[in-house]
């Protein structure tokens, strides 16, 4: 039974396929807008050959990861700085927020001519896009932490380490782990349009290429190496938010 | 707050069953507590207005009175969360309060959901340098709580009465001096609250420490303190010593008797009250009205 419930949730990727497959089959759908699953995967499988599909999942998770690291550990630490001192919240807060309602994408021509089409250009945007959330929950997170527990911390001497440690960073940890999944999301995002619009390498650009020769088949992959890489990504982060909040009975065996 | 290093005098020795030694066998000494002329005010509400009051050490002292009285904020200085605004606080000298420190016990349990029931436990040590011992040392309070084989547990899968009960070896196992509870059993059940009271008297039988219980229960004080007093209007309106060997039977006449004068003062009719109780036994000395 619990197997059963394991598959449950790739019933419908599943049937869809099932029925595009089906489509392109009957000619229901034209091969030069939506080509036929098992010509995609044949794209695919030319593409792991020749070893073109390897060097640029490479490339794109490594500007992914790197990206969202710098990004990721800006905004968790001034989140945490923020959440902790008033004065630096005043100081800084009002200027971030009135940064974040900029679309980092719209930054893309400011960027080009800051950086060219290097690697620096897409791992700015990433790093950028994926600041802001992890930034918000994390501040959100500390600020949230419930004062009864501060105030016990303090009653029973705890040093100002100690209560950051054993108190404030776990009692932020849910909201920062909300923070990853969107800055993730935002990952994901920002490298689709960097890499199609100013690239050598990487999925987009891979895909861009061949649109050029109209290779739909694999324009098509690379879309769904997309939707892989991300659920991949989502998936870890489950991972780890169901070992760190163990303790919270609304993660556990969810 | 400012502390003195004025000792209260000498240990007075507790009721007919305590045990004469301050040192309890957790190996905390117990701290006497003495307030003069205690003012505290939040903006223009005076909350307390010149509280005295002497604790001698190891003594059960219960604070009885209506809603927003006082009785929390003097709990709150007691415990160090909130300095008065004039008067002083003595709680033993320095060196007494490092070894066997004061200890509060809240309304709520206060556990951190994310660290199992002994690494609570072990909060009840922070700054104290225990060390690797720590978690023996807390391993050994749950086990004076009963909750021994619960130590590697999350406190979500606790119930309110467990948990409170955690909360109680966190303030345990420091082997505290004065132990203020600040209306802990209030959200528990009227069996597991029976239960909690039980508890705390065997594990202040047997640690000796000095303890401050604010309730609005009066029954519960009389089954608990040596001593019960009234606060009305931030001030002190009644001191009664309840006299009654331990282990204290519930529903005895006397403890009715006595918890009937208390209500009687509480309810505002302190005037009414002659000084010296009768006890359904005969004439039994109860001190009763303020003491100077």
């Amino acid at each position: 039974m619990s197997r059963l419930r394991g598959l449950l949730p790739w019933v419908v990727p599943l049937l869809v396929l099932i029925i595009w497959q089906a489509g392109s089959e009957l000619g229901l759908i034209r091969a030069t807008v939506l080509p036929a699953p098992s010509d995609v995967a044949l794209a695919g499988w030319r593409l792991l050959l020749s070893g073109e599909l390897l060097r640029n999942v490479g490339v794109s998770a490594w500007r992914a990861g790197l990206g969202f690291t710098i990004g990721g550990a800006i905004g968790f630490a001034l989140g945490l700085l923020n959440g902790l001192s008033d004065l630096s919240q005043r100081l800084l807060d009002t200027s971030l927020q009135m940064v974040r309602n900029v679309p980092h994408l719209a930054m893309i021509p400011l960027v080009i001519l800051w950086f060219g089409i290097g690697e620096e250009a897409k791992l700015f945007l990433v790093a950028l896009g994926v600041f802001f959330p992890v930034y918000v929950n994390t501040l959100h997170g500390v600020r949230s932490v419930d004062p009864h527990l501060i105030e016990m911390a303090g009653a029973y001497g705890m040093s100002s380490r100690a209560l950051i440690r054993r108190v404030i960073l776990p009692g932020a940890l849910p909201s920062v782990f909300v923070g990853v999944r969107y800055g993730l999301g935002i990952t994901w995002l920002t490298l689709i349009v960097a890499e199609t619009i100013s690239a050598t390498s990487g999925i987009g650009y891979m895909a861009m290429n061949a649109r050029e020769f109209l290779m739909v088949d694999v324009v098509v992959f690379a879309i769904l190496i997309y939707a892989l890489l991300g659920k991949v990504a989502d998936s870890v982060t489950r991972l780890l938010e169901r070992r760190c909040l163990a303790w919270n009975p609304a993660y556990r065996n969810a | 707050m400012t502390v003195d290093t004025s000792v209260a005098p000498g240990h007075v020795p507790g009721p007919l069953s305590r045990p004469m030694s301050p040192v309890g066998v957790g190996g905390g000494a117990a701290l006497p507590v003495r307030l003069q002329g205690v003012v505290k005010s939040f903006g223009t509400l005076t909350v307390l207005r010149g509280i005295d009051l002497t604790i001698p050490a190891g003594q059960f002292l219960a604070i009885v009175g209506r809603s927003g009285c006082g009785k929390s904020t003097l709990l709150r200085l007691l415990a160090g969360l909130d300095t008065a605004d004039a008067g002083t606080i003595t709680i033993g000298d320095a060196a007494r309060r490092a070894e066997s420190p004061v200890r509060l016990m809240f309304q709520e349990p206060r556990l951190l959901p994310w660290a199992r029931i002994r690494r609570n436990v072990e909060v009840g040590l922070s700054g104290r340098g225990a060390g690797p011992q720590a978690g023996a040392l807390a391993q050994e309070a749950l086990a004076r709580v009963g909750l021994a084989e619960r130590a590697g547990e999350w406190p979500s899968v606790l119930s309110g009465g467990q948990k409170q009960r955690v909360a109680l070896a966190r303030a345990l196992v420091s082997s505290p001096g004065l132990l203020a509870l600040d209306e802990p059993l209030g959200a528990l059940d009227a069996l597991t609250r029976l239960e909690m009271q039980e508890l705390i008297e065997r594990v202040w039988t047997a640690q000796g420490f000095t303890a401050v219980l604010v309730t609005h229960d009066v029954g519960e004080a009389v089954a608990l303190a040596d001593r019960i007093v009234v606060l009305d209007g931030g001030a002190v309106a009644a001191d009664v010593t309840v006299d009654i060997p331990r282990p204290r039977q519930r529903g005895d006449a006397w403890a009715a008797a006595i918890e009937g004068d208390v209500l009687r003062r509480l309810l505002g009719g302190a005037s009414q009250t002659t000084n010296g109780l009768v006890s359904p036994s005969g004439a039994l000395p109860v001190a009763t009205g303020p003491q100077a």
